[in-house]
């Protein structure tokens, strides 16, 4: 028994670390889906080359989800900010060994790539929104006519989006001062978290926006109101059922993933043995077992499985657990992060 | 160059918090928050404990990962005896610092920005002690230049048993405490 | 960090400050406490610029260090030791540096007040001091004609009362006493006084940093942070010198000691018979010192005999080989062993001979007169100023006609307050009390409003809303030390030193100093012939120029130093001895003479309730006694105290460390809440918890309800019979768990 006490009282810090509420989860959330997004948007561009012009979920819906979900994320990390004003600091340099930076700088060339692959077949998407605007039309049919540049969005999304996914973990694991966060597996394992809220999340959009009676009923009226703003044809529902198989591996890569992190901690330090107790048994056990792989994988796997095998109709079901899933694995790792600690480990 | 540290006499210190009061006072640091303050880690058991008591603050580690994490370039190392410092004026408040350090030496300043123990570098230059070292009634404190040998700090760490705190996290910290 | 809690902590000293402020919002606003910290901040003169430096001495606690304090942009910055000063050598305390926040404290009184409904209610009506004065000097002339002038008793702490008292006296009272004698150090300089004839004072005498062993029983130092002691401690144990402490806790002292005796708490006195009989019976004594100075000895040596390690073992819980250790380790550094005398002495009521058992091993060390002992002190002469002579008292104080306590040097705080209660051997119907809580520093409240609710007036001298200030018929804010002049200090230490004290900053309101108050009431009470001088630099000019020296000088340096005499008898200091036998008295006539053992004996401490816990009580080095707490520097530091319980004990009662309990004690009195330290540093029979927390005071909204009071449980006493100390360690408590 080690007896420890500290007269040190500074809020934010004491009794354990708390500087990161909601905002910095959250921000990394959805940093996570824009990467999935991105690289579902980047392969599906490359996949189906300029030749083909269809209402694309993949190519178009989500990147404009992305982009919207990346300025909500920005906003929250502003939030967290704790001198806002200076914010625009961090773009007058470039510090190599930051992650924030390095973080900070992608999503600058996040937001450019999501852009041209959402124009490239927006016209086809938006109807509504070609007709009002024809330059996007004259942008798409820019964009359709050149493979080489096509295929340079394309890889430009995948590789950015793998750089975000990764880089959202990193964000946390460079911090070798909390144990449970030193691991090299987070940035694959919030990569492919991302990966999988991405592909939950179109493939709720397409059972959302699926022929009349297959969709939900209480979709019908904001999916006609939408229909109506935006002109579109019915998304390429055949999409579907790929997501849905993608998104099952992502889960189970992810599951993997969340394993050997987990064993990683347990096969290393006392300190890490004890940092992963915090989620295996500790305070965070009950809302990690249950939310983040109950709810947020295993289900999901085995709706999307039972949906794929045609034994049950495609539902929201497994999107909505996947993406709470997706924030609950954020918010837990970062609150039981923030407690985990070097000197705790003493007592 | 010069190497500032702070060496430590766990033999004399008496946990008085004196050093936490000066520092508060000099630097003004807010009500609610300290740069500096005092751990009491007890080994052992009732008849024959072991007690260690500490003044603890930011270690101006050599390896110091609050300065690789900074986006901003806010926190860095100054070429002045290498201690770490905060621009107060590029620090956006991110907290990353904060999370990086091992040794929870820093927080936020009511104004924003994040701060933490300076090594009293303002009273350094001017030939002075840090303002908790210079008050300490067990003198158990001592501040210098490690790369002089013959300073009071090289010649307390070439004679005595000293440790530093986790050294295992590789910051290679530059407050050592004789034992 | 959200931007609520940034708004709260720029705004506000703390959130908890706003909630006290609310419940007491009525009261607190009549205390004038309602003006804001800014506002207080902001008092210093906007127009000032740049630094500014002022020596002074610092009043967080009476060791009066010498201190420099340093005054930016007009505003108060920070206080250092004055390097100049044989007492601070340049280095304060932690409450001597944090007292930059006595000048800012948010709980200051700013006006005078006077009660306005019923005592201890706190409703109070802001006054001038003109009525303020006027009303206490009528109900003074008032006592004075009814009951007699002695009638009018005081409690004066500290140096700040020299003038209050030079009134009093100059009125005719006879009856001033302070809780630092019956209540702190007094069974310890009445124990050296009988065995060599002198007190060991304050400062201490002890000659710690060259000491080569030093015993420490019960003596917290570095947690009781008086000044020059724990530099000298830290001297010492940096030195490597052998130090042995026995103490019920594992105290910061233990933890640097080379023998930790972790011993039952009210034993000591065994332990003491026990390491003189190992070291007479071993003949480790110095003999040539004992034959020299020695009055009685083989009568004590043959008192000793039964007193074995063996037989101490069961009543100290120290082994028998300890004990033999112990005793071998201190002959064997003799004479440059210390047996440290301590100061809060007053433990369990037998404590005269306690101490002077200490006094009588420290005599078979021959560590009096000697280096790394007890030093011989001296202090620079500084003629008393040429006051006409006081009135003779009409007549005698309390203590001598109540036939008790034969050695009591000083007046007995208690012995006020009991003849205030049964109005014997004469009534008592005044009190003035300066700076001094008597709520909180006499033991059972209970008494002490028994006897306040007997009195005419009640006159409180404080700077902040304090317990008694509560009780008061009257309050006078003080200036805090900062902001006055004082009566200089001319101590007798082992360098003889005057340090002046001298205003740094302007009190923030309508706070006056001690000696413009003083003379102010002597004025009202027709007095004004007692004060020939104008002003307090008058005074202070006129005292030192009779004794040759600079004021100037003094003004700015702070500190004057003399010529050091010899402080060892080696050294030709004079090896006097005040006792009857003009000796140091191993054997004590004067004792036997009254009645009492002449070589002390042991009786076993009385046990507690089964199941509870005896109630111990200390310092933190932080906070002074229940002076400090609204302090917003040094409650910043340590904002409550907490309980130490055994760690055994706690798992056994299932308490954690952080837990919230209640303690009631043996006669059913409920303590407000306190955290638990569950800690492998204490015995399991007993707890401990720093005094001067758990404030109950209205006019103190920062501190109030805060940990929890030790002397609120302290409702037994037990005096002891040679000078009236009061033992305070006798209560005993058990825990319960705050929901
Ligand atoms: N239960 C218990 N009782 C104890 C003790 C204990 O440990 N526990 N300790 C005992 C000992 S050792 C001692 S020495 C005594 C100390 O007893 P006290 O001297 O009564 O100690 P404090 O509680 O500090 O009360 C001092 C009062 O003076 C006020 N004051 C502070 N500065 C000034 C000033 O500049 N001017 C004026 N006018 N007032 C001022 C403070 O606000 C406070 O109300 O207590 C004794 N009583
Ligand atoms: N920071 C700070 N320092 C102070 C003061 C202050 O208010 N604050 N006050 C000053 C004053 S006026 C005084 S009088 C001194 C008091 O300081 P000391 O004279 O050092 O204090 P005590 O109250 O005698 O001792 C408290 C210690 O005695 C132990 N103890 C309790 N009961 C027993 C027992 O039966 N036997 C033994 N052997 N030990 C026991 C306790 O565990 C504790 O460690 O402190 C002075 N220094
Ligand atoms: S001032 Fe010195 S003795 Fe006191 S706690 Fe600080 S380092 Fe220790
Ligand atoms: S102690 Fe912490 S804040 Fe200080 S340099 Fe090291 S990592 Fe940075
Ligand atoms: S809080 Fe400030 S100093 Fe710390 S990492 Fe962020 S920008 Fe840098
Ligand atoms: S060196 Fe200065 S800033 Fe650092 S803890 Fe000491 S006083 Fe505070
Ligand atoms: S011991 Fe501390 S509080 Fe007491 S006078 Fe000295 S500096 Fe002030
Ligand atoms: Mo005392």
């Amino acid at each position: 028994m080690i007896e420890l006490t500290t007269t040190r009282h500074n809020p934010l810090i004491d009794p354990s670390l708390h500087v990161w509420e909601w905002q910095i989860p959250v921000y990394l959330f959805l940093g996570g889906l824009v990467a999935g997004l991105m690289i579902i948007a980047g392969i599906r561009l490359i996949v189906l080359r300029p030749s083909r012009r269809e209402a694309l979920v993949c190519c178009t819906i989500g990147p404009l989800l992305g982009l919207a979900a990346l300025s909500l994320g920005m906003f929250a990390l502003f939030l967290d900010l704790a001198h806002k004003l200076h914010v625009w600091r961090l773009y007058t340099t470039f510090e190599p060994t930051s992650p924030m930076s390095w973080g900070s700088w992608i999503l600058l060339l996040v937001y450019p790539a999501l852009l041209a692959n959402a124009l490239a077949h927006l016209p086809e998407a938006i109807p509504a929104l070609a007709r009002r605007f024809p330059v996007l039309v004259a942008i798409s049919d820019f964009i359709l006519a050149r493979l080489r540049l096509v295929l340079a969005i394309g890889f430009a999304n995948v590789a950015l989006g793998v750089a975000l996914g990764i880089y959202t973990g990193i964000l946390l694991g460079a911090l070798g001062a909390r144990p449970l966060w030193n691991s090299a597996l987070l940035g694959p394992l919030f990569l492919f978290s991302g990966l999988s809220a991405a592909a939950a999340l179109l493939h709720g959009i397409l059972v959302l926006s699926a022929p009349d009676e297959e969709r939900p009923a209480f979709a019908d009226f904001l999916l006609s109101s939408l229909a109506r703003v935006s002109g579109a044809r019915p998304l390429d529902p055949n999409a579907g059922p790929v997501l849905a198989g993608a998104d099952n591996s992502f889960l189970t890569i992810e599951l993997a993933l969340l394993g050997l992190f987990l064993l990683g901690h347990l096969t290393s330090t006392a300190v890490h043995r004890q940092a992963a107790g915090l989620l295996l048994t500790g305070p965070y056990a009950a809302p990690f077992w249950v939310f983040v792989v109950g709810l947020g994988i295993l289900i999901p796997l085995l709706l999307q499985t039972l949906e794929l095998t045609h034994r049950i109709r495609h539902t929201l079901a497994p999107a909505v657990l996947v993406l709470f899933g997706g924030i609950a694995l954020r918010v837990i790792l970062v609150a039981a992060g923030q407690e985990s600690h070097w000197f705790h480990a003493l007592n | 160059m010069s190497r500032f540290a702070m060496v430590i006499d766990t033999r004399r210190c008496v946990g008085c918090q004196d050093c936490v009061v000066a520092c508060k006072t000099e630097n003004s640091v807010p009500q609610g928050y300290c740069r500096d303050w005092i751990v009491e880690e007890v080994h052992g058991a009732f008849p024959t404990p072991h007690l260690e008591i500490r003044s603890e603050r930011c270690n101006h580690c050599a390896e110091p990962p609050c300065v690789s994490c900074c986006p901003t370039g806010a926190s860095h190392v100054h070429d002045f005896g290498g201690v770490v410092l905060v621009h107060h004026d590029l620090c956006i408040g991110c907290k990353a610092c904060l999370a990086a350090c091992p040794y929870d030496a820093r927080f936020i300043h009511p104004d924003g920005y994040a701060d933490k123990c300076t090594f009293c570098i303002h009273r350094v230059a001017k030939g002075l002690d840090p303002a908790c070292v210079s008050v300490c009634p067990t003198h158990c404190m001592h501040f210098g230049d490690l790369d002089d040998p013959t300073s009071e700090v090289s010649r307390l760490l070439a004679s005595r048993t000293h440790h530093t705190l986790l050294p295992e996290a590789g910051t290679q910290p530059r407050v050592f405490y004789l034992t | 960090m959200s931007t609520d809690q940034r708004v709260l902590n720029a705004a506000a000293p703390s959130v908890s400050r706003r909630r006290f402020l609310k419940i007491t919002a009525a009261s607190v606003a009549a205390l004038g406490a309602a003006g804001t910290f800014a506002e207080s901040l902001s008092n210093g003169k906007p127009a000032e610029k740049g630094l500014r430096q002022v020596p002074t001495f610092c009043d967080l606690c009476f060791w009066k260090c010498g201190a420099i304090a340093t005054v930016r942009d007009g505003k108060l910055w920070k206080i250092e030791g004055n390097p100049l000063d044989p007492l601070s050598r340049g280095r304060l305390c932690p409450r001597g540096t944090g007292g930059v926040g006595a000048h800012f404290d948010p709980d200051r009184v700013r006006t005078p007040l006077l009660r306005v409904s019923e005592r201890g209610q706190e409703k109070w009506k802001a006054v001038s001091w003109d009525e303020a004065l006027d009303f206490i000097a009528a109900r003074m002339r008032k006592i004075q004609a009814t009951y007699g002038p002695e009638s009018f008793a005081a409690f004066v702490h500290g140096i700040g009362g020299t003038f209050l008292k030079h009134t009093l006296k100059a009125y005719g009272a006879v009856n001033i006493a302070a809780p630092s004698f019956a209540q702190c150090r007094g069974p310890r300089d009445t124990a050296f006084r009988l065995t060599f004839g002198d007190d060991v004072g304050s400062p201490e005498r002890t000659d710690i940093e060259n000491a080569q062993c030093l015993v420490l029983i019960g003596s917290h130092l570095g947690e009781n942070m008086h000044n020059t002691q724990v530099q000298e401690f830290a001297t010492a144990v940096g030195r490597g010198a052998s130090i042995i402490v026995a103490d019920p806790r594992f105290s910061v002292a233990a933890s640097k000691a080379k023998f930790y005796l972790p011993i039952k708490a009210g034993t000591d006195l065994a332990l003491l018979l026990a390491w003189m009989n190992v070291i007479v019976g071993e003949n480790l004594y110095d003999k040539a010192y004992v034959e020299k100075y020695g009055f009685g000895f083989e009568q004590f040596a043959a008192e000793l005999r039964p007193y074995t390690p063996e037989w101490a073992y069961p009543e100290t819980g120290i082994d028998p080989d300890t004990i033999r250790a112990t005793a071998r380790e201190m002959a064997r550094y003799r004479p440059a062993t210390l047996i440290h005398p301590g100061r809060h002495s007053n433990w369990y009521g037998d404590d005269t001979q306690r101490v002077r058992a200490v006094a009588l091993l420290n005599a078979l060390m021959g560590s009096w007169g000697r280096k790394g002992g007890f030093y011989i002190p001296s202090s620079m002469d500084v003629p008393a100023y040429p006051y006409p002579p006081l009135p003779k008292p009409s007549k005698p104080k309390i203590e001598s006609l109540i036939n008790k306590f034969p050695f009591a040097g000083e007046n007995i705080s208690t012995a006020i307050r009991d003849a205030t209660i049964t109005g014997k051997p004469y009534p008592v119907k005044g009190w003035l009390v300066y700076a001094t809580n008597l709520i909180n520093s006499l033991p059972n409240q209970d008494e002490t409003i028994r006897a306040i609710q007997q009195l005419d007036l009640l006159v409180v001298v404080d700077v902040i809303g304090s317990e008694i200030a509560g009780w008061a018929d009257v309050v006078l804010p003080e200036s805090v030390y900062l902001e006055r002049h004082d009566e200089m200090n001319p101590e007798l230490f082992k360098h003889p030193f005057i340090a002046l004290r001298q205003p740094v900053i302007p009190s923030p309101a309508h706070q006056k100093p001690n000696w413009w108050i003083a003379k102010r009431l002597a004025e009202k009470l027709g007095l004004g012939a007692y004060y020939p001088w104008n002003d307090i630099e008058d005074y202070l000019a006129a005292r030192l120029k009779a004794g040759g020296y600079s004021f100037d000088e003094l003004k700015r340096q702070g500190i004057l130093t003399g010529k050091q005499p010899p402080i060892y008898f080696d050294d030709g200091a004079p090896a006097t001895f005040d006792t009857p036998s003009k000796k140091i008295e191993f054997y004590s006539t004067q004792l036997a003479q009254a009645g009492f053992d002449p070589v002390p004996k042991y009786t076993p401490p009385e046990p507690g309730p089964p199941g509870s816990y005896r109630l111990l009580f200390g310092r933190a080095p932080v906070h002074s006694f229940s002076r400090t707490q609204t302090n917003p520097l040094l409650s910043d530091l340590m904002s409550e105290n907490s309980v130490w319980l055994n760690a055994a004990e706690a798992r056994r009662l299932g308490l954690n460390s952080g837990d919230y309990v209640r303690l009631r004690n043996q006669d059913g009195r409920l303590s407000n809440r306190i955290r638990v330290k569950a800690t492998e540093r204490i015995r399991p029979d007993c707890v401990y918890m720093v005094h001067g927390f758990g404030h109950t005071a209205k006019g103190l909204p920062h501190a109030f309800g805060k940990g929890a009071s030790d002397a609120g449980l302290i409702t037994r006493y037990k005096t002891d019979p040679l000078m009236g100390g009061t033992g305070m360690n006798v209560n005993f408590v058990t825990l319960e768990r705050e929901a």
